[in-house]
C-alpha cells in the first residue's frame, strides 16, 4: 500500500487527478438523464410557449411565432381566470393538511395497546394512487348512491350533488386532497414529536406550561424541521393537483373546477385542441408561481447547508 | 411525551380515549370502508337501490374474479410492474452515484448541481410536458413501457439524489479518509464502503419510488395510450367507461389497483416512513 506514497513511481494522470475526474464520472450519467428530460425541457416550454403549433410536424417548420401573443391572449381568457383563482384555493386550501395532521398526531402520540397499527392504517390514504382517491371519493359523493348523502340523510339534512354543483365542486375535490396529504403531514409530525427533547417538556411542565401554552413555546419550536417539510410537499402537491380534477369531475361542471396544471393539459392534449404553444404558455405562469416557492425552499436549505459546512 | 401519557390520566379517560381512537379511525377510512363493501355486492342490490343495507349476497369471489379474467386489468397490471420496477432499479442506481459524488467530494459547483436536482424535482410536470412528449415521439418511444420508464428514471433521480446526498453526508466520513490513506481506489471506496452502507437508504428509496411511479397518473395519460403499454391508474379510468355504473366491479378493480403500493408498505414500514420523513427530524 506504499505504491501512492512511493515518490520514485510516476504517478498516471489519472491518479493525479482523481479526484476532479471520479465525481464527474460519478455525477455524468445523472445529470445527462436529468438534463435531457427536465432541464431543457423547462427551456423549451419558454420556447415553444411563443409559438403557434398543434404539435405536428416540426415546430420551426409547422409552427408560427408568436411572440407575446399567447400571454397576451391568456389576460382576456375567462378559462384561465377560473384556474388561477382555483389554484389560489387549492394552495389556501390545502395548507389545512399541515394543523389537521398535527391534529392526529397528538391523537395518537400515545402508547395504548395496537397504537402501531392505528397509526398505520391512519396513514393509509397516503398510500393510495390519487386516481383511486379520486374514485372513492366521486362515489362518496353520488348523489343518490353516495354515503356522503346516506350520512346527511341519518340527520334529516337534504342531499347535495357536490361534485354536479359548480359552487361546490372545486371545494369537494380539494377535500378529496385534504385525505391523504393530512394523512402525509401526520406521519411527519408523528416522527417528529418522537424526537422532542422530553426534559424541555419536563422543564415546561414545571414552569406551569401545559396544553396549548406548552404546544406553542416548547413542542412546536422542536417540530420547526416536520413543518418546514410539510409545508413544501403540501404546497407542491396544491400546485400539482391532476388527478383528482382529471379523475373527478374533468375540469367541470362549466370548467368550474379547473387549475392551471389541468387547463394547461387540456389546451395542449385533448379534444378542445392541441395548442401546444398556448398550454405551454399556461404551464410557463404556473412554472413561474412554483419558483416563488421553490427560490424560498432552495434559500433555506442553503441557510441549513451554511451552518452544516465542515 | 406530549400530550400527557394516557396512562397518567384517569381511568375514564383511559377507557374513552381506547373507544375514540377505533372509531375516529373508521370515520377517517369511512370511504375507503365504503368502496371495499360496494366491491362484494351483487349488482342486483344497486339495481335494487340496496346500497347501504346488508348485502343481498356475498360476491367477493365473482365480482373479483370477473375484474381478473373478463377486463385488461391483469394486463394494466403487468404494465404498471414492467414500469415501476426498472424504474427504481433506474433510478436508485443513477442517484447513488450522484449522492456518491454530491456528498464525498468538494469541487466548485458542487451545490449548484446539488441544487438543480433539488429544483429540477420540484417543478410542475406541465413546463415539461409538451418538450418531454416530443423527445418520446421522436425516439418512437411513444406508446411504449420504455418511453414511462426512461422519464422516470429522470425525474425521480431528483429527489433521489436531495435523498441519498444528503444520507451519506450523515456518514462516518473518517471511513473514507482512512480508505484514501490506505490507497483504495476512489471507485473501490463507493463499491466496497459506500454501497453497503447505504443499504437503508436504498430499501427506503426504494419503496418510495415504488410507490410514487405505481400511482403516477399524468405521464401515463401524457406518454402513453391503450393496454398496450399503459398502467393501472390510467387503465383504471378506461375500465371504468367499459363498466359504467357497475359500481362493484369498479370498486373491485380500484382495490386490485391499489394493492400493490399498499403491500409495499405494510412490509416495507419502517423503511417507507424513514423515507417520507427525511430530515424532518433534527
Amino acid at each position: 500500500m506504499t505504491a501512492v506514497t512511493d515518490p520514485t513511481v510516476p504517478r498516471s494522470w489519472m491518479q493525479r487527478n482523481r479526484m476532479t475526474v471520479t465525481p464527474l464520472l460519478f455525477l455524468a450519467p445523472g445529470i445527462l438523464f436529468f438534463a435531457v428530460y427536465v432541464i431543457i425541457p423547462i427551456f423549451q416550454s419558454f420556447y415553444i410557449s411563443t409559438y403557434e403549433w398543434n404539435g405536428l410536424g416540426e415546430l420551426s417548420e409547422q409552427g408560427e411565432f408568436v411572440g407575446l401573443r399567447n400571454y397576451q391572449e391568456l389576460m382576456t381568457d375567462r378559462a384561465f381566470e377560473v384556474s388561477l383563482w382555483n389554484n389560489v384555493k387549492w394552495l389556501a386550501l390545502y395548507l389545512l393538511a399541515i394543523p389537521a395532521g398535527l391534529f392526529i398526531a397528538l391523537f395518537l402520540n400515545q402508547t395504548i395497546a395496537g397504537i402501531r397499527i392505528y397509526k398505520s392504517l391512519f396513514f393509509f390514504p397516503f398510500v393510495l394512487s390519487q386516481v383511486v382517491v379520486g374514485l372513492v371519493f366521486s362515489w362518496f359523493y353520488l348523489p343518490r348512491e353516495g354515503l356522503l348523502n346516506a350520512v346527511l340523510g341519518f340527520f334529516g339534512l337534504g342531499s347535495v350533488n357536490v361534485l354536479g354543483d359548480p359552487t361546490l365542486a372545486t371545494y369537494g375535490i380539494i377535500a378529496a386532497g385534504l385525505w391523504p396529504q393530512t394523512a402525509y403531514c401526520m406521519i411527519l409530525y408523528l416522527t417528529g414529536l418522537n424526537a422532542v427533547d422530553p426534559e424541555q417538556i419536563e422543564a415546561g411542565r414545571l414552569d406551569g406550561a401545559k396544553g396549548w401554552r406548552m404546544l406553542w413555546h416548547v413542542i412546536l419550536p422542536q417540530l420547526k424541521p416536520a413543518t418546514f417539510i410539510a409545508f413544501v410537499v403540501t404546497i407542491i402537491g396544491a400546485l400539482r393537483s391532476f388527478d383528482l380534477i382529471s379523475v373527478m369531475t374533468n375540469g367541470g361542471p362549466f370548467g368550474s373546477t379547473r387549475v392551471l396544471s389541468f387547463y394547461m393539459f387540456e389546451k395542449a392534449l385533448s379534444e378542445y385542441g392541441f395548442r401546444m404553444g398556448y398550454g405551454s404558455a399556461i404551464a410557463v405562469v404556473l412554472f413561474l408561481i412554483m419558483l416563488v416557492f421553490i427560490g424560498y425552499f432552495l434559500w433555506q436549505m442553503y441557510q441549513d447547508e451554511k451552518s452544516a459546512r465542515r | 411525551m406530549f400530550p400527557t401519557p394516557i396512562e397518567k390520566r384517569p381511568r375514564a379517560a383511559q377507557i374513552t380515549y381506547q373507544a375514540l381512537v377505533p372509531l375516529a379511525l373508521v370515520m377517517w377510512l369511512l370511504p375507503l370502508i365504503a368502496v371495499a363493501l360496494f366491491s362484494i355486492r351483487p349488482l342486483s342490490d344497486f339495481t335494487n337501490g340496496n346500497y347501504w343495507g346488508v348485502p343481498s349476497s356475498f360476491e367477493f369471489f365473482t365480482n373479483y374474479g370477473k375484474v381478473f379474467l373478463e377486463s385488461d386489468m391483469p394486463r394494466y397490471m403487468l404494465n404498471s410492474v414492467l414500469i415501476t420496477v426498472p424504474t427504481v432499479i433506474g433510478a436508485v442506481a443513477l442517484s447513488c452515484m450522484t449522492g456518491f459524488a454530491l456528498g464525498i467530494y468538494r469541487f466548485r459547483g458542487n451545490l449548484l448541481i446539488f441544487f438543480m436536482f433539488i429544483a429540477g424535482n420540484f417543478v410542475p410536470f406541465q413546463i415539461l410536458m409538451v418538450p418531454v412528449r416530443d423527445l418520446t415521439v421522436d425516439m418512437g418511444l411513444y406508446d411504449t413501457k420504455l418511453g414511462l420508464v426512461l422519464f422516470h428514471i429522470a425525474f425521480q433521480t431528483g429527489f433521489c439524489t436531495l435523498f441519498m446526498r444528503n444520507f451519506i453526508r450523515a456518514l462516518p466520513f473518517e471511513l473514507i479518509e482512512a480508505a484514501r490513506v490506505e490507497g483504495v481506489a476512489e471507485w473501490r471506496i463507493f463499491w466496497f464502503i459506500v454501497l453497503p452502507l447505504m443499504k437503508p437508504a436504498i430499501a427506503a428509496l426504494a419503496v418510495l419510488i415504488f410507490t410514487f411511479i405505481w400511482n403516477d397518473y399524468f405521464w401515463a395519460i401524457v406518454l402513453t395510450q391503450g393496454p398496450d403499454a399503459q398502467p393501472v391508474t390510467a387503465g383504471i379510468t378506461s375500465f371504468n367507461s367499459q363498466f359504467v355504473a357497475q359500481y362493484h366491479l369498479m370498486s373491485a378493480g380500484s382495490i386490485v389497483a391499489a394493492l400493490p403500493p399498499v403491500a409495499m408498505f405494510f412490509l416495507m414500514q419502517r423503511h417507507f416512513i424513514a423515507g417520507l420523513t427525511l430530515g424532518a427530524v433534527k
